[in-house]
């Protein structure tokens, strides 16, 4: 909401400069936005009258004016604007004037002596069009100073409301407020019932009467449509951000300004019939005021008369029925629409208008009448014309139960005790009705307040006037008790820690997606579309991490990385219910960054489920399967405890090329809730004794995976048997080509003896016979 | 008899011209050895009369001693020498860089979240989460925002095809957690939250913190204790000046902007403050009853308070960030700042 601070001083003045009164009201909460002077500084400018304008006798652009500025003789001015013309009136800077950027001086134009300068609005720093001299008004009263006259020591305010202080949406509201603030006497606008002169009324029906509860209408009838609105007014609309349009128009915009009530003026003319205030019917349009046609939903609330709807109530009047230039006779509207009954329609239609937005928060349905005859006082006044006798029709109005507000309580909200003689003066000073009991205050809102129905609200406004920065910051005492430490879930933030100690960098990507990438790794993904994306590529609900991992790996390739190894920990969404948490990670070029001494190798298979191993702190079961997004060879789900976690892997050589990317990233997507798992450590007696190590080549079927024989061994080992492990896969040379050599080596011993030649044979035995076994697998001889 | 002297001498002459300890191995066969000519001396004492024998004895035993310890101190020499060859054969340019991996991080936000959780955590704040995809009940209606209320215009909801919406704030999370748990409360609930608006200053996506303290004792100088207290913290700056101003949420009351003295000009105005000296960082407020009746809590016997502070804008504060859209473009030149 912007107005001009002088409009508010009028009202109410607090011995406060600008900055001052600015620093009040936002502490108060109402937060001052922006504060602009209405002009640059500029001083010594007068309103002229050019008598006279002659070509120059040396310059063929330029004019030799004799300039009336309200002394006894006419001045001499070279001007060089092309509208310069005898009988214009414009501002003229005097010798001495400093306008922004330059400074005014007695100076010879081409031979001819030039005692100031005809300003165009550019060199006052004014808005407007900047071609030519500013021209003034006709009856702009020559010599007077041009600041005072067009009152440009004037401040734009910008105050920034919350939806909760509809009563300060107007000059009056803001008025009583800051009086409330500061203690200054509030000036309200003094208004006279009109005299009525004639007594023609429109038939007034009203169906809807918990949507419309009050209903004022007056028929005015002569009026003067296209009378000048006086300047003061359309100053005022204009500094407030409302343009001048018509006098009757701009009457209503007044008055919605200064009283915060919104109002409306139909063309009697272009009424059917009676008024009839109901909800709107099926198929019903209007044409609004803006020229858009709106399609009419049921529980809109409409002015309608014989023929259909004529204004869509509290939001915007139809087209068919507005004052015009030529509109003599009109019917005056000024109602109480309820809340609830205009809520939401507005943005429904695409509208938000100065009507709306204050019916929505709560309109003070107290001061209807004031309005209607403020309207009516301000009409006649500018256009002329006889009113009529205001026909009303009021149902129930909201009630304003007395509120109690328990000085205890407050005190236990607040933290501090807050004098209640001054918190009874504050909430008066508010307009609202307070009786002083024993412990409690009795407190009757005003009507204007929408926003103050139960205790809470009267202590936020209690603590409110005392001042919020007048409460000290004190910390609660609660009792030290400590917060539980899982010992068997890893914290996220040590996860994160862990893979980039394997040098992961954690990157954010967004968690809507463009769906062509969930279809492209996965053709049967169905992700959850936004009914309102920012933008198409922003439009489903991921259900993949690596989608964003992807177009992260393409934005650093195209910045010129060639090594990118980035992890992202956070939900997929599957469905409305299932949103699990993921831990998805990409690894791209080579293993280790380019560096001395060491030759490049490119990330593979193994090495990201190395990373991963170190992650989970034990080896990781990986059992081959096809993903539709990942190389058929190289790719594996992974399983704890038996349960699939999540997927591993290559990117498919197919989505290397519809990503275009160089080559194959590693992936890997993981269940973040399986993967932080983690036992609490149990010690073991540590053993005494020698260990023994046999080393045991074993041939097999060269598709046989090496998990298989290992699960076969350590299922057949004897309790001494510590570790086995793979430590060579050998295919070529002296093997035949459907066989592989998987060399293990199988560490042994006992915690309680020394083991015997015997024992290590007969353990070497029981893992060579269920190799054979379970696996075909023979000892390489 | 030979002179043992004129052997000593010999003798050292051969140790110093030995250049490896092989050589003087075989210096030392050759003059200590069984057929060395001290060794043949010795033998030949049994001849000498007896009052020679124990003279010529002595002087072949210090000749004997004295191309030992000239031996041991070439044989140490040498040693010396040969380690210090080794040495420096062996000696690195120390200048080149370390091998390995390289350097990673985390995300800035995470750290910025990590730093705000390790501050909460530090005076009993346990977190909570909740679903990212959320029901109108618990992103509005617990929070006493009722359909068609103005304040969910504020909000920009991204809404589902299937009706859902993408929560707006983390304020949910304490709804489901008062519905879940008995008062004394104290969480926070720090998540990704979403608004459909974009540009210079918003991103679609962003993290916010929900902060909330239910308890009999806790009341608004409390809220303004914590909060002040926090940021102080937060920042490092045990005179950072702090304000609250009236505001307006509809799950708070009283509800309060909190301000901030600028820390990038040090309240003196600048570009970040709009030169006004000040910071908006969080919106605040105690509990509103509607919240507490939503859930059950007796709000007679409970004072609760709530807050709500963006991720993002107190990273790009403590980190000089300039750019809000920085953090959600991965570009890891910008990441590996923070690392």
């Amino acid at each position: 909401m912007q107005f001009p601070e002088s409009w508010l001083r009028n009202l109410v003045n607090p011995a406060l400069d600008t900055a001052q009164l600015a620093h009040v009201v936002t502490m108060a909460g109402l937060e001052v936005e922006a504060l602009t002077p209405v002009a640059p500084p500029f001083s010594n400018v007068v309103v002229a009258e050019i008598l006279s304008a002659e070509k120059h006798p040396d310059a063929d652009r330029l004019r030799v004016c004799q300039v009336d500025v309200g002394e006894a003789s006419p001045v001499t001015i070279v001007c060089g604007a092309p509208n310069a013309a005898a009988g214009l009136k414009v501002p003229c800077a005097r010798p001495g004037a400093i306008l922004p950027g330059i400074e005014i001086k007695v100076a010879r134009v081409r031979g001819v002596e030039s005692y100031g300068m005809l300003c165009s609005t550019r060199e006052l720093g004014l808005e407007g069009a900047a071609d030519g001299l500013m021209v003034l008004p006709g009856d702009a009263p020559v010599g007077e100073d041009f600041r005072g006259w067009l009152h440009l020591d004037d401040t734009l305010v910008t105050l920034k409301l919350t939806p909760n202080r509809a009563d300060c949406l107007s000059m009056q509201g803001l008025a009583r407020e800051v009086g409330a603030l500061t203690g200054a006497e509030v000036r309200l606008p003094q208004v006279q019932a009109v005299d009525t002169r004639i007594q023609d009324t429109v038939p007034l029906r009203v169906s809807a009467s918990e949507a419309c509860p009050l209903y004022l209408g007056r028929v005015v009838r002569g009026i003067d449509a296209q009378a000048p609105t006086p300047r003061w007014m359309a100053e005022r609309l204009e500094r407030s951000g409302i343009r001048p349009l018509l006098a009757p128009v701009d009457v209503t915009n007044y008055v919605l300004l200064e009283l915060g009530q919104p109002m409306h003026a139909f063309a009697l003319s272009r009424l059917h019939g009676g008024i009839e205030v109901r909800m709107a019917r099926e198929g019903e349009c209007l044409e609004l005021l803006n020229g858009q046609t709106a399609e009419l939903a049921l529980d809109m609330l409409v002015i309608a008369d014989a023929s259909g709807p004529v204004a869509l109530a509290g939001i915007m009047g139809g087209l068919p029925t507005s004052v015009e230039r030529a509109t003599v006779d009109i019917f005056l509207e000024a109602a109480f629409f309820a809340p609830a009954a205009i809520a939401g329609r507005a943005r429904r239609l695409g509208l938000s208008t100065d009507s709306s937005h204050r019916f929505e928060r709560g309109v003070d349905f107290g001061a209807t009448r004031r309005a209607m005859e403020r309207a009516t006082e301000l009409l006649i006044g500018i256009c002329g014309g006889q009113a009529g006798p205001v026909t009303e029709a009021v149902a129930t109005l909201p009630q304003r139960p007395p509120i109690t507000l328990r000085l205890a309580r407050l005190k236990r909200v607040a933290g501090v005790e807050l004098d209640a003689e001054q918190v009874a003066r504050d909430l008066t000073a508010l307009g609202a009705h307070v009786e002083r009991r024993d412990d409690h205050l009795v407190v009757t809102p005003p009507s204007f307040r929408f926003d103050l129905a139960i205790e809470e609200d009267l202590i936020e406004e209690a603590v409110r006037l005392f001042g919020y920065d007048n409460i000290p910051a004190r910390p609660p005492a609660a009792p030290s008790r400590m917060l539980p430490q899982d010992e068997t879930v890893l914290a996220d933030d040590a996860l994160r820690q862990m893979l980039v100690g394997l040098d992961y960098q954690e990157v954010i990507t967004y968690s809507f997606v463009d769906p062509a990438w969930e279809t492209a790794l996965d053709a049967n993904a169905r992700p959850l579309p936004l009914a309102n994306p920012i933008a198409s590529q922003l439009s489903a609900m991921r259900t993949t991490l690596w989608g964003g991992l992807i177009e992260t790996l393409r934005h650093n390739l195209n910045r010129q990385l060639e090594r990118v190894r980035i992890f992202e920990l956070g939900r997929v969404y599957t469905s409305p219910a299932e949103q699990p948490v993921k831990l998805g990670g990409l690894a791209y070029g080579d293993v280790l960054p380019e560096q001395w001494g060491v030759s490049s190798r490119r990330v593979d298979f193994f090495d990201l489920k190395g990373d991963l191993e170190r992650l989970v702190g034990h080896p990781l079961d990986t059992q081959r399967g096809t993903h539709p997004a990942l190389h058929p060879g190289q790719s594996a789900e992974v399983r704890v405890d038996g349960r699939a976690i999540g997927w591993m892997g290559m990117l498919h050589p197919r989505l290397v090329q519809t990503f275009d990317l160089p080559a194959a990233p590693m992936l890997f997507e993981l269940d973040s809730r399986a993967l932080a798992l983690r036992d609490v450590p149990r010690h073991a007696s540590l053993s005494r004794f020698p260990q023994v190590r046999r080393d045991l080549a074993f041939v097999l079927d060269a598709h046989t995976p090496a998990g298989e024989l290992l699960a076969a061994l350590r299922e057949a080992a004897p309790g001494s048997v510590q570790a086995i492990e793979v430590f060579d896969d050998y295919r070529g040379k002296g093997m035949q080509e459907s066989q592989k050599s998987l060399a293990i080596r199988v560490v042994m011993q006992d915690t309680e003896r020394t083991l015997t030649d015997r024992d290590v044979e007969d353990a070497v035995q029981k893992l060579v016979n269920a190799a054979l076994r379970q696996c075909n697998a023979g000892l390489r001889t | 008899m030979r002179n043992p002297n004129e052997i000593v001498a010999e003798a050292l002459a051969a140790i110093h011209g030995c250049l490896d300890p092989p050589t003087l191995e075989q210096v030392k066969a050759a003059y200590l050895g069984k057929s060395g000519p001290l060794t043949e001396l010795l033998k030949s004492l049994g001849a000498m009369p007896a009052d020679e024998r124990k003279t010529a004895g002595a002087r072949i035993n210090e000749a004997k001693q004295a191309v030992e310890t000239a031996l041991k101190e070439r044989r140490e020499a040498l040693q010396q020498a040969e380690l210090d060859r080794q040495l420096a054969a062996e000696t690195l340019d120390v200048t080149l860089p370390g091998r390995g991996l390289a350097r990673s991080g985390v995300h800035p936000v995470s750290r910025t979240l990590a730093r705000i959780q390790a501050l909460f955590r530090s005076i009993g704040f346990e977190v909570a989460t909740g679903p990212e995809i959320e029901t109108d009940f618990y992103n509005f209606t617990a929070l006493n925002i009722p359909e068609d209320h103005p304040a969910r215009a504020m909000h920009d909801t991204f809404y589902l095809q299937s009706g859902e919406l993408l929560r707006t704030h983390t304020s949910p999370v304490q709804v489901r957690y008062m519905q879940t748990h008995q008062p004394p409360l104290r969480i926070i609930a720090p998540g990704r939250v979403y608004r459909c608006d974009s540009d210079v200053t918003h991103t679609p996506m962003f993290h916010q913190v929900e902060g909330l303290w239910v308890d009999e004792s806790v009341s608004f100088a409390g809220l303004k204790g914590v909060l002040a207290d926090f940021m102080r913290n937060f920042f490092e700056r045990d005179d950072l000046p702090v304000r609250f101003r009236p505001s307006f949420f509809p799950f708070t009351e009283p509800s309060a902007e909190m301000d901030i003295g600028c820390v990038m000009c040090g309240g003196e105005g600048c570009r970040v403050c709009s030169h006004t000296g000040w910071l908006e960082v969080l919106g605040c407020g105690m509990v509103h009853p509607n919240v507490f009746g939503h859930v059950g809590i007796d709000a007679e016997r409970f004072v609760g308070f709530a807050f709500g502070l963006g991720v993002e804008r107190l990273a790009m504060l403590r980190y000089g960030v300039d750019d809000l859209r920085l953090f959600f473009e991965n570009d890891l030149r910008f990441l590996k700042q923070f690392n």
